[in-house]
């Protein structure tokens, strides 16, 4: 069960607003977390505390492959994404480095709030709101993939894909 | 019931026959990572145990996105591909040989009919030649080079029929900002796209790619151009859909009243006929990156500048695809208009497009690019704004200091075969 505190921003977050391009050429995390979303809110990384989560709406990580973005979001201390939809690549890499993502299509979340979240069910619970959301059912891959951690601990433990 | 073309080049790669939404494990023709995405695949190859690739020949890395190296923080991931690369095997194309969309498609390393997967977002233009291409992070690139497979959902299909004849002095790249001002910016978001139609017959390899390169813009997992004409340099099967497939959305657009299309700032769905942005003053011009910087991009670019010279106000940047195009345009007299008329050329690669490297806008700045994507720091500084349109009317653009109508400037000749 993750709870947390949310950052919500809106629609078509792309990945240059998650992490500019300039600062990608990096294999140091905490340099890519010292940018994340620095040209959409300067100030989140300095707010964001350990455990928190990330709330958007629609097509959430648009635009380019780069496993940063979600890297930096992990780095920066986020447990989870909550989304009303995710572009594909950002949901696929989020899955692979082990970031739960979670899209709930018709969510009212609001800045600030707590939410309760449970991966197993997708049981979304807002304790500010008193309301109760319902995740989209994952396929049962990436929910194998997100259990070992990560693609890395999954292949580590089963050398290929064990089937989908 | 029949299939799409995905459904038919994914059902070849997998261990049974596949509909859109099925799941599958599928064998992996070849794969390819660049500077920006290839250090964190070596790192989640090695952590996965990856000692051997699965097959060294289906494996590339290119030096593209940051070329030639700007600090030793990126020299040396660069000499982290370098090294791999040696010990590895896998081909190799080195800073200045070009864009990897443009390498692996000139070098035959992706083929009709093929499956691949790119670590970058604009792998879908190897749609361009009838292959299943589709973008992917580092992790799932890594685990290929480790099992030669990966799995992915089956996408539905969109099929866009383009019917009418292109109106004179447009160009494929009009007709893709068009398309996706209309699916939206994901509005075809884990589909495929199809293109087809009368208006797209007669297209180059060029050409074909600039669409599927820019299904992209549209959410698409991948984009495929019906290869009816198409022409290429080796041996090749077509794969066509079934006259029965199903398709998610049909749609059909005629062409034959498009004007010259821009995206204006800070997204590439943005888009009207130039009419809206004519006359906004820019600051920088740039042709380049994976959507237009090929020999006839260059062309078009050398047909509205030949003789004329660049507005006093403006920097206009050139970047060829490849080194091999560069190399055209240098034996063609391309390369010579263009710098006569006060183009600054830079290397083979996706420096200013991405903003990693080359003409980094200053604040308050206004550019129109050949580029696809204008969100907000693309190109390096989030207080610049971005408009894409084709090659020609960045050089129109170049030539006026506003954004311009190149029909202007040719009096409507606009025949980009004569140079």
């Amino acid at each position: 069960m993750l709870v947390g505190k949310t950052h919500v921003y809106g629609d078509n977050i792309d990945t240059d607003r998650i992490i500019p391009g300039k600062y990608t050429k990096t294999l140091d995390m905490s340099q890519l977390a010292a940018h994340v979303l620095e040209d959409l809110d300067p100030e989140f990384r300095h707010r964001v505390q350990s455990g928190d989560i990330l709330v958007a709406g629609e097509n959430f990580g648009t635009g380019s492959s780069r496993e940063q973005a979600p890297i930096a979001i992990q780095a920066a201390g986020i447990s989870v994404v909550v989304a009303r939809s995710f572009a594909r690549i950002f949901y696929r890499n989020a899955i692979n480095i082990g970031l739960p993502v979670v899209e709930i299509a018709n969510h009212t979340i609001e800045n600030g709030q707590q939410l309760e979240i449970d991966l197993k069910t997708g049981a979304v619970t807002n304790l500010a709101a008193h309301e109760t959301y319902q995740a989209r059912q994952m396929p049962q891959v990436m929910i194998d993939i997100l259990n070992e951690g990560g693609l890395v601990n999954y292949l580590k433990q089963h050398g290929t894909y064990k089937g989908v | 019931m029949g299939q799409t073309t995905v459904e038919k080049i994914i059902s070849k790669h997998a261990a049974s026959s596949v509909r859109a939404g099925d799941l599958a494990i599928v064998d992996v023709d070849g794969v390819m990572a660049t500077d920006a995405t290839g250090p964190f695949t070596i790192k989640a190859f090695r952590d996965m145990g990856g000692i051997d690739l699965w097959d060294a020949e289906r494996v590339s890395l290119i030096l593209d996105h940051a070329t030639p190296a700007p600090n030793e923080r990126i020299s040396n991931l660069h000499q982290m591909l370098r090294d791999f690369a040696n010990e590895s095997g896998c081909h190799f194309y080195d800073v200045g040989e070009g864009i990897c969309h443009q390498l692996m498609v000139e070098n035959g390393h992706v083929k009709p009919g093929d499956l691949f997967l790119g670590a970058d977002s604009h792998s879908p233009t190897y749609g361009g030649l009838n292959a299943f291409a589709a973008g992917v992070g580092s992790t799932d690139l890594a685990a290929v080079m480790l099992t030669g497979k990966t799995w992915l959902k089956v996408p539905e299909t969109i099929r866009i029929e383009l019917v009418g004849q292109l109106p004179k002095g447009l160009t494929a790249k009009d007709m893709i900002l068009f398309l996706v001002g209309q699916i939206g910016i994901a509005g075809a978001t884990y589909m495929a796209v199809e293109f087809t139609g009368e208006a797209i017959r007669d297209f180059t390899l060029a050409s074909r790619m600039v669409l599927a390169n820019m299904v992209a813009e549209m959410g698409a997992k991948t984009g495929l151009v019906d290869p009816t004409n198409l022409e290429l340099w080796y041996d090749w099967e077509a794969t066509y859909p079934d006259d029965d497939a199903k398709y998610a959305i049909s749609q059909t657009f005629d062409v034959s009243q498009l004007k010259p299309q821009v995206a204006r700032p800070h997204l590439p769905s943005h888009v009207s006929d130039i009419d809206v942005s004519q006359g906004k003053k820019i600051q920088q011009a740039f042709i380049g990156s994976c959507t237009n910087a090929r020999l006839e991009d260059l062309q078009m670019a050398a047909r509205v500048l030949k003789g004329k010279k660049i507005a006093r106000t403006v920097r206009l940047l050139v970047a060829p695809a490849s080194r091999k195009i560069f190399n055209a345009a240098l034996a063609d007299g391309t390369i010579q208009i263009l710098s006569d008329a006060g183009a600054t050329f830079l290397n083979a690669g996706c420096g200013p497009c991405v903003g990693t490297l080359g003409g980094i806008p200053a604040d308050g700045e206004v550019i129109i690019s050949s580029t696809n994507r204008n969100f907000q720091g693309r190109m390096g500084n989030p207080n610049a704004e971005i408009y894409l349109s084709s090659p020609a009317v960045v050089a129109a653009s170049a030539l006026t200091g506003e954004i311009t109508n190149p029909a202007d400037i040719l009096n409507g000749n606009t025949d980009w075969e004569i140079l």
